[in-house]
């Protein structure tokens, strides 16, 4: 037994047939193929698969693809604008080297920049408790956070960004 | 000439791949036909298997084959096999147990390998995976560290006692002489708690067998991908050589754990080659905690023997060392000679004896993990070094000082095989303690009592050999390969550069970092220069990337290429330029002519190398170099790391206030990249300290901590940002002076955390000082003193 999906990825249409049991990550990675989108555990702890689903962070190894039928999805691909400038999140995390092998670094981007939207001035305290979903076992998370906070700075000064 | 060359802080080439999730990790892999693999694992710690019945996984719908232990056999497969080897202290070789593709008689921890179900989907293949009825005759569990060699059950039937060797190393004589005469001795017992790797990206292969040329490819997780195929060629037996190419594309981490040559992937080859399409394996996160190989799991009994004027007279310990239920690619030397030459620390010791047992369990496989070995020697010692501070009423910086190894002394011959070649632990030392402004913290302290919480501070002055390895030095010692590494450079004709690595990079910025260093000695922007790693086919065999090797010994292969390159140029220079060769001279991308304003660029040369319209009979064409490097050292990065941390006794969660590392790496191609793993490295270690603990349940033998919900990783919410700083002495080594950075941060950390927490609650506690540990610690001895 299939159903269909449907909803906007990343300013797209999509429509598919999957099986009732499909995750999002897997109909973002496997159906879509999408593979920005990572999955790096079985118990929704790590924060690599984090995409926006209406505008808020959520975790697509936790959400079956139905229930985001009708939604306005966003992946790591479709973040940076059309001619591939990056956003200030992406901007900040490649100056403060906010990565190293980049395998969290799409859930944590998707996460952060949830944080900015509800809170757009965090203190490096709030920074941290946002991310305690998002595993990152490279960083340390200093230059994580680092970036975050400086990526809040630019995107409340839009204008200063330049 | 550029100004991103060799010391500046450039942004990572690999960035904006990874940004906008275009990176291409092995799971991100499809190929064409693929069919996918699940493994069937044993659910209990020990048993022999009775039977093995595929019948009703075989019906479900999908599925293309289901293999045991039997097939395995059939088809003559190789086992997996230990790289290394260690001869007990009788002269005896170690007994390595037999550690099958899929388990043929006996299963030997939670989450062996026994069957693969191989099917149309994933889906299919976990279903029938599930019907796969396998009868064991369970015996007991092996779970114990410390309890192994007297178990009444043996891992491995051949090997009564459970113990792979009894090695040791040192002066046992005059370690005990010295400890009869010494005037203070300090004891400790130390548990190293068994860690597991956790690199995010969860291991990954699609072996790919194409008929028509009789040649696999695997793609998969790998830290050295040359060594992979050697070892599935060579032992496992899959191809020769020629016929089978790994490719190891962007890879989500390592830390060790993707060094090794595992049964998943060997398995995920040979079916493909059964089944006749590519069969694809990812693990998911409770696969990665039961069958990726952990770290450490040491029980060490820990003396340091002092003289009555604070010097170090020797040191001693004795160490049991969990390998497991099988031996790793490289687990054999990890608790030998990747540990005990490091016991004489930044310090003078005269005298040292290691004893090390190394011993079977039915648990996973421990190999290494992130410093490999040397977390445990640095655990050690500077544990022992703060505690003995203690007892003698002595400021633990000043007892350090008093033993270090000086400036003068290089090269400085330790009782332990090291000769250290440069260093200035002093240096490192004093620029951590401004750092940590040490001075105040005595008043840090009285603040924190006033608030009703306990401070503490503890040092560790870590040192630690990588760049592994000289050849004949590690071959020596029971290598069964060299440490050597390649590298080549392929200027294109438009001046281009085009580096293969034999090394690998799985976050530590190899495109970045070796651009850099070959635009500084060849004058090319880093910009023009690709650097491609990671694909047998196309890069020269190399060794991979482990023990911080890559710079020091894959950019010194690198360095050596580029030498090789401007001998080349200087020679078409001068025939373009109509000069002698020897009036060539060559600097910031450019060859002129002593005395003349004749110029020409490399990317000139370049040109002329491809289009040799004029060259003389004896000038080859092409500008492409290849290089091999061996080391003559190993290299010996140092340091101080400070850790400040304030205990809440009523809770027992103890914070870290503050966390200073000052790193001597020798010279610092990029120091953005360097920090960073040097935070990363903290991370680790302090997760360790304070979290992380690999946990089987001695009766069952099964894995407690099996998830994130039971093992503690360090998140974001559990760490200060930190104060990390650099002395530099350059490394005599090699032509680059670099030392190497990967590991030092989880190295030096548990020990500063530890000696932190403990001075804080005034007793001994083991890793990790959880909460609920650190509490019931206080609540028995609330009043411990200072
Ligand atoms: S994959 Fe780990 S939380 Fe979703
Ligand atoms: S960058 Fe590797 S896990 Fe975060």
């Amino acid at each position: 037994m299939t159903l269909t999906v449907s909803m906007t990825v990343n300013g797209k249409a999509v429509s598919r047939d999957v099986e009732p049991r499909t995750l999002l990550v897997h109909l973002l990675r496997e159906h879509l193929g999408l593979t920005g989108t990572h999955v790096g555990c079985d118990t929704s702890q790590c924060g690599a698969c984090v995409v926006h689903v209406d505008g808020r962070s959520v975790k697509s190894c936790t959400m079956l693809a139905a229930q985001a039928d009708g939604a306005s999805v966003t992946t790591i691909e479709g973040l940076a604008a059309a001619d591939g400038t990056l956003h200030p999140m992406q901007e900040a995390f490649r100056n403060n080297h906010g990565l190293q092998c980049g395998f969290c670094t799409p859930g944590m981007v998707m996460s952060a920049v949830d944080l900015v939207r509800t809170n757009p001035d965090p203190s490096e305290h709030e920074v941290r408790t946002w991310l305690e979903g998002n595993i990152c076992r490279c960083t340390g998370y200093h230059n994580i956070v680092k970036a975050v906070l400086e990526a809040a700075r630019t995107m409340r000064q839009p204008a200063a960004a330049e | 000439m550029t100004t991103d060359g060799i010391g500046a802080p450039l942004r990572r080439k690999e960035d904006y791949r990874f940004l906008t999730g275009r990176g291409n990790y092995t799971d991100d892999i499809n190929r064409p036909g693929q069919a996918y693999a699940v493994f069937v694992r044993s659910p209990i710690a020990h048993g022999r298997i009775r039977s093995v019945d595929t019948a009703d996984a075989a019906a479900v719908p999908g599925v293309l084959t289901v293999l045991t232990g039997a097939d395995v056999a059939a088809d003559g497969l190789g086992g997996l096999i230990c790289g290394w080897m260690i001869h007990s202290k009788d002269g005896s070789a170690m007994k390595a147990g037999a550690h099958p593709v899929l388990a043929q008689d006996k299963v030997r921890y939670v989450g062996d390998h026994v069957a693969l179900v191989v099917a149309e989907t994933q889906a299919a293949a976990r279903d029938a995976a599930e019907l796969v009825a396998v009868g064991y005759d369970e015996l007991p569990a092996v779970a114990d560290t410390a309890g192994a060699r007297g178990a009444s059950s043996a891992v491995h039937d051949e090997i009564a006692d459970n113990t792979c060797y009894q090695w040791e190393l040192g002066d046992q004589a005059a370690t005990d002489a010295a400890f009869a005469g010494a005037a203070h001795v300090t004891t400790l017992d130390l548990v190293n708690n068994r860690l597991i790797p956790n690199a995010i990206e969860p291991r990954a292969a699609i072996g790919d067998y194409d008929r028509g040329s009789d040649s696999f490819t695997l793609y998969t997780t790998s830290q050295n991908p040359h060594v992979h195929r050697l070892v599935l060629s060579a032992f496992v037996g899959i191809a020769p050589e020629h016929k089978l190419r790994v490719v190891a594309p962007d890879v989500g981490g390592g830390f060790g754990s993707k060094i090794f040559i595992y049964a998943e992937e060997t398995a995920c080859l040979w079916a493909s080659k059964r089944v006749g399409r590519p069969v694809k394996w990812t693990a998911d996160r409770s696969e990665s905690f039961l069958a990726d190989a952990h770290g450490r799991d040491h029980v060490t009994r820990a003396e340091l023997a002092i003289g009555a004027d604070g010097r170090f007279l020797a040191l001693r310990a004795h160490t049991t060392a969990n390998l497991g239920a099988y031996l790793s690619t490289f687990s054999s030397c990890v608790p030998t000679y990747l540990y005990a030459p490091l016991l004489s620390g930044q310090y003078k010791i005269p005298a040292i004896h290691a004893a090390v047992d190394g011993v079977y369990t039915t648990t996973a496989p421990v190999d290494a993990y992130r410093g490999a070995g040397r977390p445990e020697a640095t655990y050690v010692v500077e544990r022992l070094v703060e505690v003995a501070a203690r007892e003698l009423k002595m400021d633990p910086a000043e007892l350090r000082r008093r033993n270090f190894v000086q400036p003068a002394d290089y090269p400085y011959q330790t009782p332990v095989i090291m000769t250290y070649d440069c260093g200035d632990y002093e240096a490192s030392l004093d620029k951590a303690l401004d750092l940590a402004d040490y001075a105040g913290f005595a008043a840090r302290r009285a603040d924190a009592a006033a608030r009703g919480k306990r401070r503490g501070i503890g040092f560790s002055a870590y040192i630690e050999a990588c760049g592994i390895a000289p050849s004949a030095a590690v071959g020596s010692l029971g290598a069964g390969v060299g440490l050597w590494e390649s590298g080549s450079i392929r200027f294109t004709p438009t001046g281009t550069v085009v580096v293969h690595t034999g090394s690998h990079s799985h976050g530590q910025g190899h495109e970045t970092t070796f651009a850099q260093l070959i635009a500084s000695h060849l004058g090319v922007e880093p910009g023009n220069v690709e650097v491609v790693h990671g694909d047998t086919a196309q890069t020269p065999f190399g060794m991979g990337t482990y023990g911080s090797r890559s710079l020091a010994v894959g950019g010194s292969a690198l360095v050596k290429a580029a030498d090789k390159i401007v001998a080349k140029g200087r020679k078409i220079a001068a025939h373009l330029m109509e000069a002698a060769e020897a009036d060539i001279a060559f600097a910031d991308g450019k060859f002129t002519v002593a005395g003349t304003d004749k110029e020409k660029s490399i990317q000139e040369i370049a040109f002329a190398a491809y289009v040799p319209h004029n060259f003389p009979g004896d000038l080859e064409p092409g500008l492409e170099e290849t290089a091999f490097y061996d080391p003559v050292n190993f290299t010996f990065p140092a340091g101080t790391q400070i850790c400040e941390v304030e205990v809440d006794p009523d809770t027992g969660v103890v914070e870290i206030v503050n966390f200073v590392a000052v790193d001597d790496f020798g010279v610092v191609v990029n120091p953005m990249i360097v920090e960073g793993q040097v935070h990363g490295g903290i991370a680790q270690g302090v997760g360790q300290a304070l979290c992380e603990n690999a946990v089987y349940d001695t009766g069952s033998g099964q894995l407690v901590t099996g998830s994130y919900m039971d093992y503690r990783m360090p998140r974001a919410d559990d760490l200060p940002s930190f104060k990390v700083g650099l002395t530099v002495t350059p490394n005599p080594s090699n032509p680059l002076g670099v030392k190497g950075c990967g590991e030092a941060g989880a190295i030096a950390a548990p020990a500063a955390v530890m000696n932190a927490v403990t001075d804080a609650i005034g007793q001994e506690i083991q890793m990790p000082a959880t909460a609920e540990r650190v509490w019931r610690a206080l609540a028995a001895a609330p009043m411990a003193a200072e």
